[in-house]
C-alpha cells in the first residue's frame, strides 16, 4: 500500500430526498477499512443528515442515521460541521447527534467526535486534502 | 499522470456520464493513464446493456463499452448500488437468485473498497455526479 | 486547488458555496449547467471575481451563451480540463 492519503467526504446533501447520504455513509465505512486518514464535512444541506431526532417510520423510508453513531467505532472520528450552514438553516450543535469516540490513546476516554469549523477552517481542510468525495 | 473517475449519475437523466466520459477520452489522448472508472449511485446504469437510445442520438452505454475495450479500461459497476437498481451479472444472478443479466461488456461489478482503492493508487480522483 | 462546479447558480446554492470556500489561488471551472454562473451581469456576478473562473468550450457553446459571458472568463476544451486535473493537487466537485 502506498503512504496515507487524507479522504476528505464531502457531505453537502440532505437525507432522505435523494440517495446520496445513505450511499455516501457505506463508502465512508466501507473506507474506514484502509487506514487512511478519513475525514468528514457536513456543510450545507448535509448537516441534515446528523440531525437528531430523525424517525422516518411514517415514511416509510429505511432510517439510517443510527448508523452515524457506529462511525466512531471505525475509527472515524474527525468529523466537521460548518458553523455558518447550521447558523443559515437556525440549528445550533444542540440539534446535532452527539457522535463520540473512544481515544485509545487517553485509557479510551469518550471525546467528542464532532468540531465546528468555520468556512474559512473548512476552506483550509478542503486544500489539505489529496483525494475528496464529495456527495 | 494516474486518474481514476467517479460517475454518480445515469446515462441521459443527467450529463455528468457524458463529461466523464469526454474526460476519460481526452486524458487518454493526452497520454495519461485511466486507474479506473467508478459507477455509483445511479451512475451504476451505465452499465445495462439493454438500452435502445433513439439512432439520432449517442449511445452512452455503449460508448463506454467500445472505449474500455479501445483502452483496457477498468470501468466497475458497484455492487451495492447494482444490488438496488438491478444491475447484474452472472455471479449477482446466481447469488440473488435472478433469472436474468443485463450487464454491459467491458464492465464488472466489484465492492466499494475499489473507489477507495482508486482514490488511494491514483494521483487524481474526478468526481462527476448531480 | 481546483473546484468543478456543474450547477446552475439560480437553481442550486453550489457555485455560491464554492466562491465562499474558494481561496484566491484557486480556480473554478464550470462545466454542464455550471456554466451559467459565468454570465455578464447576473446575479452573481459578483462572486466571479474571488477565485480564477474558467468555463468549459463546449458546455457553454451548448446553451449558447458564449457572447454572453462576463469578461475574464477563460474557455477551456476537455484538453484544457484535464490540464486543470493534473496541475492541481486537490481536486473537489460540487455536486
Amino acid at each position: 500500500m502506498s503512504e496515507i492519503k487524507k479522504f476528505l467526504y464531502v457531505n453537502r446533501k440532505a437525507p432522505y430526498g435523494t440517495v446520496y447520504a445513505l450511499e455516501s455513509l457505506e463508502v465512508v465505512l466501507i473506507g474506514a477499512a484502509f487506514d487512511q486518514d478519513v475525514r468528514l464535512i457536513f456543510m450545507d444541506d448535509g448537516v441534515f443528515q446528523i440531525k437528531k431526532g430523525q424517525n422516518a417510520e411514517a415514511s416509510g423510508m429505511k432510517n439510517f442515521s443510527p448508523t452515524y453513531n457506529a462511525l466512531g467505532d471505525y475509527d472515524v472520528n474527525q468529523i466537521y460541521v460548518e458553523k455558518e450552514s447550521l447558523e443559515a438553516r437556525g440549528l445550533t450543535l444542540d440539534d446535532l447527534m452527539d457522535l463520540t469516540y473512544e481515544d485509545e490513546d487517553d485509557d479510551w476516554a469518550e471525546k467528542k467526535s464532532i468540531r465546528l469549523l468555520s468556512a474559512d477552517e473548512i476552506r483550509d481542510l478542503m486544500e489539505e486534502s489529496d483525494v475528496v468525495l464529495s456527495f | 499522470m494516474k486518474i481514476s473517475i467517479q460517475v454518480n449519475e445515469g446515462p441521459y437523466q443527467h450529463q455528468s456520464s457524458d463529461s466523464a466520459y469526454h474526460f476519460v477520452k481526452s486524458a487518454l489522448e493526452k497520454g495519461h493513464e485511466i486507474f479506473r472508472v467508478f459507477f455509483y449511485h445511479d451512475g451504476v446504469n451505465n452499465g445495462t446493456r439493454l438500452a435502445s437510445p433513439p439512432q439520432d442520438d449517442r449511445n452512452v452505454q455503449q460508448r463506454w463499452s467500445d472505449l474500455a475495450k479501445e483502452h483496457d479500461l477498468d470501468l466497475v459497476i458497484c455492487v451495492a448500488a447494482a444490488q438496488r437498481r438491478g444491475i447484474v451479472d452472472d455471479g449477482e444472478a446466481e447469488r440473488n437468485g435472478k433469472d436474468a443479466t443485463n450487464i454491459m461488456d467491458g464492465f464488472r461489478i466489484s465492492g466499494l473498497g475499489q473507489l477507495i482503492e482508486a482514490g488511494i493508487q491514483a494521483d487524481r480522483l474526478v468526481v462527476f455526479g448531480d | 486547488m481546483l473546484h468543478i462546479v456543474n450547477k446552475s447558480p439560480f437553481e442550486k446554492d453550489a457555485f455560491t458555496s464554492c466562491m465562499g470556500h474558494a481561496s484566491s489561488s484557486s480556480t473554478v471551472l464550470l462545466i454542464e449547467d455550471g456554466v451559467f454562473a459565468a454570465l455578464k451581469g447576473s446575479a452573481v456576478a459578483d462572486q466571479l471575481s474571488k477565485a480564477k473562473v474558467v468555463a468549459l468550450q463546449s458546455d457553454v457553446a451548448a446553451r449558447g451563451i458564449e457572447a454572453n459571458l462576463a469578461e475574464g472568463i477563460e474557455l477551456v476544451d476537455y484538453a484544457g480540463f484535464v490540464d486543470l486535473v493534473t496541475e492541481n493537487r486537490t481536486v473537489q466537485s460540487w455536486v
